[in-house]
C-alpha cells in the first residue's frame, strides 16, 4: 500500500482541486482528507456519510465552584493566560493541567474534551476518510494522524493500494503529522514569489522528514519567469516536476458544478493533470535510484 | 486600534489586503502573524533592524538531583518527558512550556532553559513599522512562536495583524484581542465553506467582523447570499484582473500597482474605525 499526500506550503494553490482530480483518476484507492480545519475535499466529492464518530482531542480543565475558594494560586501559576477572576478561558487554555496540580483544595479536575469529528464515507470515487475540528479547537495535528489511521485501516479491510491524502497549508503540526512516512509528497506551487518562498520551506520540511517530493507548478502561465525560476530551483535541488498546469477558469467553475476538472470538461488543465497522475503513479512504483522523487535533495 | 485580516480559506488574499491596508493608513504596524509561511515581507520590503530568538521554555534536569521519581511524566498532558528507571528523557518539541514539571519536581532537580522555535523580525518601511516571526523548519507550533511575537506589538500604532489561514489554534491566537477582524474570501464553494467556519471563529471569540470578496466575479453569488443572511458586511470588493494577479506575483503590493485603490483601503480603515467606534 502506498501514501501519497498534496500539500502546497501556501494556502489556495489548487491542492483540493487537483486532489479531487486525482481521486477521479485513481483506481483501487482510499481518499483522506488531512486540511482538518479547512476541509473541502467534500465539497466536490459529495460524500455519503457511513460512520461518524467524536474525536476526544485532549483534556481540559473543570474548575468546580464550590470548591474553589479563590485563592488564585492557579492562575498565578498559569502560563497561557487563561485564568482570569477565577473562570478558565477554554480558549486560551492549552491543557497542560498545571492549574489542576497547583490546586491546594483540588477544586479543578481535568476532564477529555470532544474537539471535533471523524467521518467515514462513500463517494463515487471510493472511500473517503474526513474530519471537522472544532471551531477555534487544539490538536489539528492529533486529528489529521486519526484520518490518516482510519485511511489505513480501510485500505486494509477494502483491500486498496493506495491511499490519497489531502494535506493543510503551512509548515507546521498538521502538515507534520500530514507528510510523516509517507511514500511521496506532492508539491503543488504557482508561479508568484510567494508561492516560491512557501515552496521552498515546505520543501525543507519535507526534507527534514525525509519524505520524497515531487511539484506541481498550478497556473504556471500566470508568470513565466517565476515557472522559469521554480524549474532552475528543481533541477538544481534534483527535485522532479510532476507536471505544469495551466489557468483556466474552467477549475472554478468545476467546483461550482461540484464537479473534479476531469469529469468537467476535457481541457488542457485535465489532460495536464492526467499526464502529471501518470508521472506520480510512475515515480511511485520506481524504486530504481534515478528516480528524482526517490533522492532526497 | 488593532485590525486582524483572517480568511479560513488559504489564497484568497489576506496578505494582498493586510499590506494593502498597512500602506494605506498612516502610522501603521503590520504584523505578519503567518509565521510558517510569512509573505508579507515580500511585498513590504522591510528593513530588518532588529531580530530576536523566539522560543518557549523547556525543562533540563539536573541528574545528579534526580530521585527519578516519575511525577515531572505524570504530570506532563504533552508527553514530553518521560522517566524511565534511572533517566529521564525529553522530547523537547513536544513540550508546550507550561511550566508543570519545575513545579511539580519535589527536589528541584529541573531548570527551565529557552529553546528556539523561531526568529522574531522587527523593520521599517519608510515611516511605518514592520513585525513577522518565522517558525523553524521541522518545529510543529506556531502558536507559541506567534504569543511571543505579540508581545512585541507596538500599541501607539494602527496594528494590522496578517493571520494565517485555517481556524485553529494558530489563528486563534493571531486574532484574539484584535478589535475588528477582516475576513477574505472568494465566491466559490471552497471560499464560502471556510467563511462560514471563519465566521463561527470570530463569533466563538467575541470578535466584530466583515468580509472581503475578491476576485468577485468568479464563481457564483451564494457568499452575498450568506452575508446577508447572517447580517456580515461587505468591506470591500476586488474584480479578477489578470493585471492584479500578475502584480501579486512579483511581489507588488495591490496599492501601489493600483494607486486607485489606496482611496478605497483608505475608506475601509474608516469604516472599521465607526463600526468599532459604535
Amino acid at each position: 500500500m502506498k501514501q501519497l499526500t498534496v500539500i502546497s506550503g501556501k494556502g489556495g494553490t489548487g491542492k483540493t482541486s487537483i486532489t479531487a482530480a486525482f481521486a477521479a483518476l485513481a483506481h483501487n484507492h482510499v481518499i483522506a482528507d488531512c486540511d482538518v480545519d479547512a476541509a473541502d475535499l467534500h465539497l466536490i466529492l459529495d460524500p455519503v456519510i457511513r460512520k461518524e464518530e467524536p474525536f476526544f482531542g485532549g483534556r481540559l480543565p473543570v474548575l468546580d465552584r464550590d470548591i474553589c475558594d479563590e485563592c488564585g494560586i492557579c492562575a498565578d501559576q498559569c502560563r497561557f493566560d487563561a485564568i482570569h477572576a477565577f473562570t478558565i478561558d477554554p480558549i486560551a487554555c492549552e491543557g497542560c493541567g498545571v492549574c489542576a496540580h497547583v490546586c491546594p483544595r483540588k477544586a479543578i479536575i481535568m476532564e477529555e474534551t470532544q474537539n471535533g469529528h471523524w467521518f467515514r464515507s462513500d463517494t463515487r470515487f471510493g472511500p473517503l476518510i474526513h474530519a471537522r475540528l472544532g471551531i477555534a479547537a487544539e490538536n489539528s495535528g492529533k486529528l489529521v494522524t486519526l484520518v490518516r489511521e482510519q485511511a489505513r485501516l480501510a485500505s486494509e479491510t477494502d483491500k486498496k493500494d493506495l491511499i490519497i491524502i489531502d494535506g493543510p497549508p503551512g509548515i507546521g503540526c498538521p502538515v507534520i503529522a500530514a507528510i510523516a512516512g509517507v511514500d511521496l509528497v506532492l508539491v503543488v506551487t504557482e508561479p508568484t514569489l510567494s508561492g516560491i518562498h512557501d515552496l521552498e520551506r515546505v520543501l525543507g520540511v519535507a526534507r527534514h522528514f525525509a519524505v520524497p517530493a515531487l511539484v506541481c507548478i498550478n497556473k504556471a502561465d500566470i508568470n513565466p519567469d517565476n515557472t522559469a525560476t521554480i524549474r532552475t530551483y528543481c533541477k538544481r535541488n534534483h527535485l522532479g516536476i510532476a507536471g505544469e498546469i495551466p489557468f483556466d477558469p474552467a477549475v472554478t467553475k468545476a467546483m461550482v458544478a461540484g464537479q473534479s476538472i476531469i469529469e468537467y470538461n476535457d481541457s488542457f488543465v485535465s489532460e495536464g493533470v492526467k499526464q502529471m497522475w501518470n508521472r506520480i503513479m510512475a515515480s511511485l512504483q520506481d524504486k530504481s535510484p534515478d528516480n528524482p522523487s526517490v533522492k532526497i535533495p | 486600534m488593532q485590525i486582524s485580516v483572517a480568511s479560513g480559506k488559504g489564497g484568497t488574499g489576506k496578505t494582498t489586503i493586510a499590506t494593502s491596508l498597512a500602506l494605506s493608513v498612516d502610522n501603521t504596524l503590520y504584523v505578519d502573524c503567518d509565521v510558517e509561511e510569512p509573505n508579507g515581507h515580500i511585498f513590504l520590503d522591510p528593513r530588518i533592524t532588529e531580530r530576536v530568538s523566539g522560543g518557549i521554555p523547556v525543562p533540563r534536569v539536573d541528574e545528579s538531583l534526580c530521585t527519578h521519581c516519575g511525577l515531572c511524566a505524570d504530570v506532563c498532558e504533552y508527553h514530553a518527558i518521560v522517566v524511565i528507571k534511572d533517566k529521564v528523557l525529553l522530547f523537547s518539541e513536544l513540550c508546550h512550556g507550561c511550566g508543570g514539571c519545575t513545579y511539580m519536581c519535589p527536589v528541584d532537580a529541573i531548570e527551565e532553559v529557552e529553546r528556539e522555535i523561531g526568529i522574531i523580525e522587527k523593520g521599517i518601511i519608510g515611516a511605518k513599522t514592520f513585525l513577522q516571526a518565522r517558525l523553524n523548519i521541522g518545529e510543529p507550533m506556531a502558536p507559541p512562536l506567534i504569543r511571543k511575537e505579540k508581545t512585541f506589538l507596538d500599541h501607539d500604532k494602527t496594528i494590522i495583524i496578517d493571520a494565517p489561514p485555517g481556524t485553529s489554534c494558530p489563528v486563534v491566537q493571531a486574532i484574539s484581542g484584535t478589535d475588528f477582524c477582516v475576513l477574505v474570501t472568494e465566491p466559490t464553494p471552497f471560499g464560502l465553506h471556510d467563511l462560514t467556519l471563519a465566521v463561527e471563529m470570530v463569533r466563538v471569540l467575541g470578535i466584530p467582523a466583515g468580509v472581503i470578496v475578491n476576485l468577485a466575479d468568479i464563481g457564483n453569488k451564494d457568499v452575498w447570499t450568506y452575508c446577508e443572511r447572517e447580517g456580515l458586511p461587505i468591506l470591500m470588493e476586488i474584480p479578477f484582473d489578470r493585471r492584479i494577479a500578475e502584480a501579486y506575483s512579483r511581489g507588488i503590493p495591490l496599492v501601489n500597482a493600483f494607486p486607485e485603490y489606496k482611496e478605497k483601503f483608505s475608506d475601509l480603515y474608516h469604516t472599521i474605525r465607526q463600526r468599532t467606534a459604535s
